[in-house]
């Protein structure tokens, strides 16, 4: 049994951390998230709740509660599927070869080239702003790097003897992919999924950020930031508690997906 | 060969005069200004929001006459004028030797295409209905103008200072939205779309040059880079900052100058007014009393701003104060809400231009709806192009909110059609009576009676005056502070020594 890495403990605490005030925002905040309050306008933390009052007097740490939500609902569902999708097409690729991989990796290219938030944003002045976009346009661009990683991953697995047993035993390329290609391949899609949830939410807020995400009053971590901007001076606390809260969010679901990377990869282990 | 030599002839001067930018630029004098919205023409006379008269008016376009920094009726192209006793012709003695940036000449005959323009039927101008009263025009001789109108139009000679009512030639006319041609003391150098319009002082103006070289509007929409514009010496004036949060800490810069101005905008949030449950004056009286608008404007303007009841603004001699006629009181909403049928609120789409103020103010209001059970979905519309189609022209909405920028505008409810769908016969009898009135009481009398009746109907949300808050570089002389029209005339300004 092999050492479970600090990176990994750091990570699930922060990543729990998140996803528990997510789910709490659910039933419990400490005021009203959408609540306003002009007499404890740009209130400092401490003065008016734990980490203040915002630019119209609703209390920061609930909307942070409530945002996280927001961002971890859509970037989990964004990353679920597009890693759904891309696996399948990187398996497919995997058990299909010749010309229909390439085809399939071909189309992946394409896809990867284009940069992620400016295509999002195309999509979000297409479809307009709401979570549905964000969905949509963050899920898109995941598929290229779970159907490479998947691909990658099947490759080496439909090179092993067991499999050539399995082909011999009469079983069909879907049955293998699905019974024996990916039991094999999924510890890398999982350590994957979680490094791409951190970078969703890093797409999510930077959306909100430019008015794409959800529509107010439902509270989202760019928005806030963006909001915040002009108080930057004034009010530092508007920019921080998104700001820190962001950056933890993506910081835990790294360390995570590094950590588990660690634990599950055998060559790592013997470098380390 | 010959095309190459040209070529090196012409960048020969332009490299001189770049190695000698650093000492030209100051005492040539260029100024930079924030434009927040960017006009999708130049032309000010065609349908267009105010930011192509912010651009251009003064600057590149003049008018028979002119609103000058106290809002006063000052002679431009026309020297001086006569009035009939009857109030009914306006006879203009125009100014000789007046020519376009294109060296058309100015006269009596531009002056008639220019006017006629504006009242044909197919005409675009955006403020046509101000002069609709102008039934005939002609010119007698080449410096005489004659307006003939159908009925007296007491404020007619104001709304000819407007940028909506500048001189044209009929040869540049059609092309005046991307290539200006006007009698400004600048002409048109550059626009950059998305970015920037150069204007360079233009040696063959009628009047005294203007002090400055080059004027440039920069269009920066986001308040947060207007303040970096400015603290960084990008620009130089922002007439108006975009965000009050920010005025404080360049009222305590001594780099530089900074003004609370009046200005002349009403922020409303207009309704259709043909459409359910807007239609109901119940339902519009509810909503205004759901707003605490102090609250509002210490959370949109950091408290620079004045409450309104009716379409008017505080700084005009003929306002009055009719807040208290639908004060703050959720309670009494609620139960004005239920006696018009929606015990249990309703929900409606709340169309926003995506411009701060708009955005944060409809925060707010959705907000102060929600306590009396009315759901506002917020719907974000691109300013000026998406949000003039779909409210403006197509009235396809609920709600809207915007800033009324136009000084003495009160008559657009009069309109129809205009985008908030209002009918009302006393209305338009009282702009009537503004119109005809022959001595000051009696216009003061109507306009406030105008108001009353607004503060009762409601056809829009009254929310908030806003006061001008321009900053400069306090090298900067001649900026206009306060707001009379919306503009940015450049005209004046001037580095000092």
């Amino acid at each position: 049994m092999r050492r479970v890495p600090a990176t990994l403990w750091i990570g699930a605490a922060l990543s729990l951390l998140f996803v528990g005030a997510a789910l709490l925002s659910r039933v419990w905040t400490p005021a009203d998230p959408t609540g306003m309050n002009i007499a404890a306008r740009l209130k400092g933390p401490g003065e008016a709740g734990l980490l203040g009052a915002d630019q119209i007097g609703r209390d920061v740490l609930s909307i942070v509660m409530a945002g996280a939500w927001t961002s971890l609902g859509i970037a989990l569902t964004a990353t679920a599927i597009g890693g759904a999708v891309g696996t399948a097409t990187g398996m497919a690729a995997a058990a299909g070869r010749g010309g229909f991989e390439r085809a399939v990796m071909a189309a992946n290219g394409v896809l990867f080239a284009f940069p992620p938030i400016l295509s999002a944003i195309l999509l979000g002045a297409l479809l307009g702003p709401g979570a549905g976009t964000a969905i949509l346009a963050i899920g898109l661009f995941m598929v290229p790097v779970f159907a490479r990683i998947a691909r990658g991953a099947a490759l080496q697995v439909w090179s092993r003897d067991f499999i050539k047993a399995a082909r011999m035993a009469g079983k069909g390329p879907v049955r293998i992919s699905i019974e024996h290609v990916l039991p094999n391949i999924s510890a890398q899609i999982i350590v994957q999924f979680a490094i791409q949830t951190g970078l969703a939410i890093l797409a999510e807020a930077g959306l909100s950020f430019l008015g794409m995400g959800v529509a107010p009053p439902n509270p989202s971590w760019g928005r806030m930031l963006s909001e915040a901007q002009t108080y930057l001076s004034s009010a530092p606390h508007l920019v921080l508690a998104p700001g820190l809260a962001i950056a933890g969010a993506v910081l835990g679901l790294n360390l995570l997906g590094d950590g588990l990377r660690d634990l599950t990869d055998p060559r790592r282990g013997q470098a380390a | 060969m010959f095309a190459r030599f040209r070529h090196f002839a012409r960048t020969l001067p332009q490299a001189a005069l770049l190695a000698a930018l650093p000492v030209a630029a100051i005492a040539a004098g260029e100024v930079d200004f924030v434009q927040s919205v960017e006009p999708a023409g130049l032309d000010p006379t065609v349908s267009s929001p105010v930011a192509a008269g912010q651009v251009t008016w003064q600057n590149l376009f003049e008018g028979l006459v002119a609103i000058d920094r106290d809002g006063r009726i000052v002679p431009q192209l026309a020297t001086d004028w006569t009035i009939s006793e009857d109030r009914l012709t306006y006879t203009f003695n125009l100014r000789p030797d007046v020519t376009f940036h294109n060296g058309t000449p100015f006269d009596s005959g531009t002056a008639k295409f220019s006017i006629e323009r504006i009242v044909a039927d197919d005409s675009t101008n955006g403020q046509k209905a101000l002069y609709t009263d102008i039934a005939a025009v002609e010119a007698p001789d080449p410096q005489t103008l004659v307006l003939t109108l159908s009925r007296p139009s007491s404020d007619l000679l104001y709304w000819l200072g407007f940028p909506a009512a500048v001189m044209v030639e009929e040869g540049s006319a059609d092309t005046n939205g991307t290539d200006p041609v006007g009698t400004g003391p600048f002409k048109l150098d550059e626009w950059r779309k998305g970015d920037r319009v150069i204007m360079s002082a233009w040696d063959g103006y009628w009047g005294d040059p203007a002090p400055l070289d080059t004027i440039t509007a920069r269009f920066i929409a986001d308040p947060q880079a207007q303040a970096a514009a400015l603290q960084s010496g990008q620009v130089d004036i922002a007439s108006e900052l975009g965000a009050p949060e920010l005025f404080a800490q360049f009222a305590e810069d001594p780099k530089f100058a900074t003004n609370v101005g009046t200005g002349e905008m009403e922020v409303v949030a207009g309704m259709n007014n043909a459409r359910a449950p807007f239609d109901n004056v119940r339902v519009r009286r509810a909503l205004m009393m759901a707003i605490d608008r102090d609250a509002l404007i210490q959370a949109v303007k950091s408290g620079y701003g004045t409450p309104i009841g009716s379409h008017f603004s505080p700084a005009s001699p003929y306002y009055t104060d009719l807040t208290g006629e639908y004060p703050y009181d959720p309670e009494a909403a609620r139960a004005l809400l239920a006696e018009a049928g929606y015990p249990n609120g309703f929900e409606f789409t709340f169309k926003v231009p995506n411009r701060t103020y708009a955005q944060r103010s409809a925060e707010i209001l959705q907000a102060f709806f929600q306590q009396i059970g009315v759901t506002a979905n917020i719907v974000s519309s691109d300013f000026p192009a998406a949000w003039i189609q779909e409210v403006f022209t197509d009235t396809d909405y609920d709600m809207t909110i915007i800033g009324h920028a136009e000084p003495l505008d009160i008559g657009i409810y009069a309109r129809d059609p205009y985008y908030f769908n209002y009918d009302s016969d006393a209305f338009d009898a009282a702009m009537q009576d503004v119109a005809t009135a022959t001595d000051e009481a009696a216009r003061k009398a109507a306009y406030i009676r105008a108001q009353e009746i607004l503060a009762d109907d409601l056809p829009a949300l009254f929310l908030y005056s806003d006061p001008k808050l321009g900053v400069w570089d306090a090298g900067l002389e001649g900026v206009w502070p306060d707001g009379p029209v919306p503009a940015n005339d450049m005209t004046e300004v001037r580095w000092s020594e």
